[in-house]
């Protein structure tokens, strides 16, 4: 019952998308749009929406007749992960992707039909055409209320790594909603290029979307890589592999247009540059998918190959030539309104930091296609390795966060003598930052470069926060409501010094965890304490509980001060026990380890169960010692909550 | 004039990247082959830094704890070769999974690996009884 509902409801939403097709080509006849695609968008969204609702209650309710059901949950799933596991594979993520977009069309059609009429015709083309061709997947090659000839008596379970922690629920739907939000800036740039060479309203119109979808890349990358830390066991973050560049690929592209639309609304520049950008953006997200759902180039991500591959990548070359031919037409009637600038001003730096945003985009995908482009001339297969992304991204981003911090001193249009004072101000302060570290004995150019660019950043920022706090403070307000009236008084211009500080921060932890990162792998019994980076560890004991949905061993360690522990003779008092675990999932041919942090804001003691013998009372642990990794999670934390802050509707 | 200026700013940045990318790329290619393809290179191969992917060969996985010192035997069907790793095995390593090393492949014959990554589906089978 619930497969051939849900088959039904794609199929009225695919006949919605259609007709709604038919009724944007209509509708070109007359001068006013009228509400027919846009109520046909939002069938769509309901049909969808009622598809997404029976695959849901399959999953919950174990109807083992499904095969996707069968092949992602079993009766111990846990509920969290059986509401998850419609993102837990192929078929239930196009269907989650279609989902999502099918309601940001609907959104599009009641609310922003009204506000900008001349582009909703090739908006509403654009997206659903694209609801179109995802829905005809789910109908056709990824139809994910596949039947089973035989009913299984339990279903096969999700993979293990995808079930042991609870960011898997939240980490993929939040990267889906980046990757589908990037295509309503698209259509609004196709409407806008259909409209004609005046139809210059869809940057604004574009700019909640825009930033929307790169506040939710951002959070999902944010989120992988927090999950990636937590699950994984290797006490990294971020591998540099094809599925986690295909989802950094849009972000850059995305934060280059967050930034070029910011100068084409302000200044009237860059016009024919912030189409293309949104046409890049939304491209890469589609690259994204293919490299992601294809199966096309190995990653640790394995999703299984299927063939969806060759339909996703027709629609890629569909959308990429359409693309370029509008481009082509279009593109040269486009001119730019405003004069050219001076090179100390804002939109100059906007236009630098896109110029390295871009490379930074080229070099990722240079490195991620690499292997495709040798393996289909050569026929060899070979992989690029983290120390090329290592090697150009390394002085690429370090460029673009000094630059961040100067666009912020600077001024629109031609900055002052005041102005560049102050930047020397600045960059004298990082300057004493990096002697300062170089001083204290950090060691290693890049890094102690990398410290003063951090600086130079983070002191760009504090020094224009506190320009404004102090001006309302010399009108008679104490510090810390100066400091948040400040903040919502201008609110777009202060959530974006808080996005760049989160950013330094968050590039802090990244040089500190890289450049010093101390690893041991040791074979430890019962009861002897082995030191590792400044700590004195000793496994207390190995113990072991049943659950319903697997078997847990963990050995609880007593972490001390090493130096406390080498010096005195008794025993220093544990100052925090950790719980590595080992997790054997029923069905799982291996364990899953799940490692024990504990994280300071100095740096982070990560401690991996690797194996045990209860028999000699030994276990094997993997302990890793990384600085400043929290404050990653800090900065990043940052970013998102500053991005949100610009995001919230105006008072009205 | 300012214009001029800025796009050949713009245009020493792109020729900088594009500099950086080619140069990266020469050290960091790793090459990707099967044991019957390393066996066929001969001694030509040894030193090199590779990527030896096929199936660990049931019965062939020794893990000494003591040493932390794992040696296991890859094979495509046709041709193995016997690999050395210094560490823990890593998450769902076992016999008959499907693994990619990387390192060098020795004068001797052994393969010794820097790092040991297991190929894994989300869409899972159970094993079998």
């Amino acid at each position: 019952m619930i497969a051939l509902g849900g088959r039904i409801s794609l199929l009225v939403a695919l006949a919605c998308c259609l007709a709604g097709l038919v009724a944007v080509l209509r509708a070109r006849t007359r001068t006013v749009p009228g509400p027919g695609a846009a109520r046909w968008a939002v069938g769509v969204a309901l049909a969808v929406t009622a598809a997404v609702a029976l695959m849901e209650a399959a999953l919950v309710g174990g109807d083992f007749s499904i095969r996707y059901v069968a092949s992602t949950t079993n009766r111990t799933t846990p509920l969290l992960f059986r509401v998850a596991s419609l993102w837990g594979a192929l078929e239930g993520s196009l269907l989650l992707w279609a989902w999502v977009l099918a309601a940001l069309t609907a959104w599009v059609a009641v609310r922003s039909r009204t506000a900008a009429p001349r582009l909703w015709p090739g908006t509403a083309g654009v997206l659903l055409g694209l609801c179109a061709f995802f829905l005809a997947l789910l109908v056709g090659p990824a139809d994910p209320f596949a039947r089973l000839p035989v009913v299984p008596p339990d279903g096969s379970g999700l993979n293990p790594l995808l079930q042991n922690h609870p960011l898997m629920a939240l980490h993929p739907p939040v990267l889906y909603l980046g990757y589908v939000g990037m295509a309503v800036p698209y259509a609004f740039a196709v409407g806008s290029l259909l409209a004609g060479p005046d139809a210059e309203e869809w940057v604004a119109v574009s700019r909640p979307w825009i930033l929307g979808a790169w506040l939710a890349l951002t959070a999902g990358l944010l989120l992988g890589a927090r999950w990636s830390y937590d699950v994984l066991g290797w006490g990294g973050y971020w591998a540099w592999d094809p599925v986690e560049n295909a989802a950094l690929l849009p972000w850059l592209t995305a934060t280059a247009l967050v930034h070029s639309a910011m100068v084409e609304v302000r200044r009237g520049l860059l016009r024919a540059w912030t189409v293309v950008l949104a046409a890049v953006s939304f491209l890469l997200t589609l690259v994204g998918t293919f490299i992601t759902r294809s199966g096309v180039l190995a990653s640790v991500h394995a999703f299984t190959q299927s063939a969806i591959g060759p339909a996703l990548l027709a629609g890629l070359a569909a959308a990429t030539l359409g693309t370029l031919a509008l481009l082509a037409w279009r593109l040269p009637g486009l001119r730019e309104e405003g004069a050219v600038f001076s090179v100390a001003s804002r939109e100059a730096l906007v236009v630098f930091n896109n110029v390295i945003l871009l490379a930074m985009a080229a070099t990722v995908f240079v490195g991620t296609v690499f292997p495709l482009v040798v393996e289909a001339t050569t026929g060899q297969k070979v992989t690029v390795g983290p120390p090329f992304f290592n090697t150009v991204i390394t002085p690429l981003g370090l460029a673009l966060l000094a630059l961040t911090g100067a666009g912020t001193v600077l001024r629109w249009g031609r900055s002052t003598a005041a102005d560049l004072r102050r930047m020397g101000h600045v960059a004298a302060a990082a300057l004493a930052a990096a002697v300062a570290a170089a001083a204290a004995g950090v060691r290693g150019t890049a890094t102690v470069v990398a410290v003063g660019a951090v600086a130079f950043t983070a002191a760009a920022q504090t020094v224009e926060i506190a320009r404004g706090v102090r001006t309302l403070q010399a009108a008679g307000r104490s510090l810390p409501g100066a400091l948040v009236e400040v903040i919502l008084r201008h609110r777009h211009r202060y959530a974006g010094y808080l996005v760049h500080l989160g950013l330094a921060v968050a590039v802090a932890g990244i040089v500190g965890s890289q450049a010093s990162r101390l690893e041991v792998h040791r074979l430890v019994r019962v009861g002897e304490v082995v030191h590792a980076g400044g700590y004195a560890l000793r496994v207390d004991e190995l113990r072991a509980g049943a659950y319903p949905d697997r078997l847990v061993v963990w050995a609880p360690v007593s972490v001390a001060d090493g130096g406390a522990a080498l010096a005195g003779g008794r025993e220093p008092a544990p100052k925090v026990v950790l719980r590595p675990s080992q997790n054997f999932y029923r069905h799982a041919r291996t364990p899953v380890p799940t490692p024990a942090v504990r994280s300071t804001w100095r740096e982070d003691l990560y401690v991996v169960l690797m194996g045990f013998d209860p028999g000699s009372q030994t276990a094997v642990l993997r302990v890793v010692v990384s600085p400043l990794v929290s404050w990653i999670w800090a900065g990043g934390a940052l970013m998102i909550v500053a991005g949100g802050l610009a995001l919230w509707p105006p008072r009205r | 004039m300012r214009r001029a200026r800025l796009i050949l700013a713009a245009a020493a940045v792109a020729g900088a990247v594009v500099y950086l990318i080619i140069g990266g790329l020469r050290g960091a290619v790793v090459y990707y082959i099967t044991p019957s393809e390393l066996l066929g290179r001969g001694p030509e191969a040894a030193g090199q830094t590779l990527r030896l992917g096929g199936q660990v060969q049931p019965g062939s996985r020794a893990w000494n704890p003591q040493t932390l010192e794992l040696r296991f035997v890859l094979t495509d069907g046709r041709a193995s070769i016997p690999v050395r790793y210094r560490g823990v095995p890593p998450e769902l390593f076992a016999e008959g999974v499907g693994a990619v090393v990387e390192g060098t492949y020795g004068p001797d014959g052994v393969f010794l690996a820097r790092a040991v990554i297991v190929k894994h589906s989300e869409q899972y089978a159970p094993p079998s009884p």
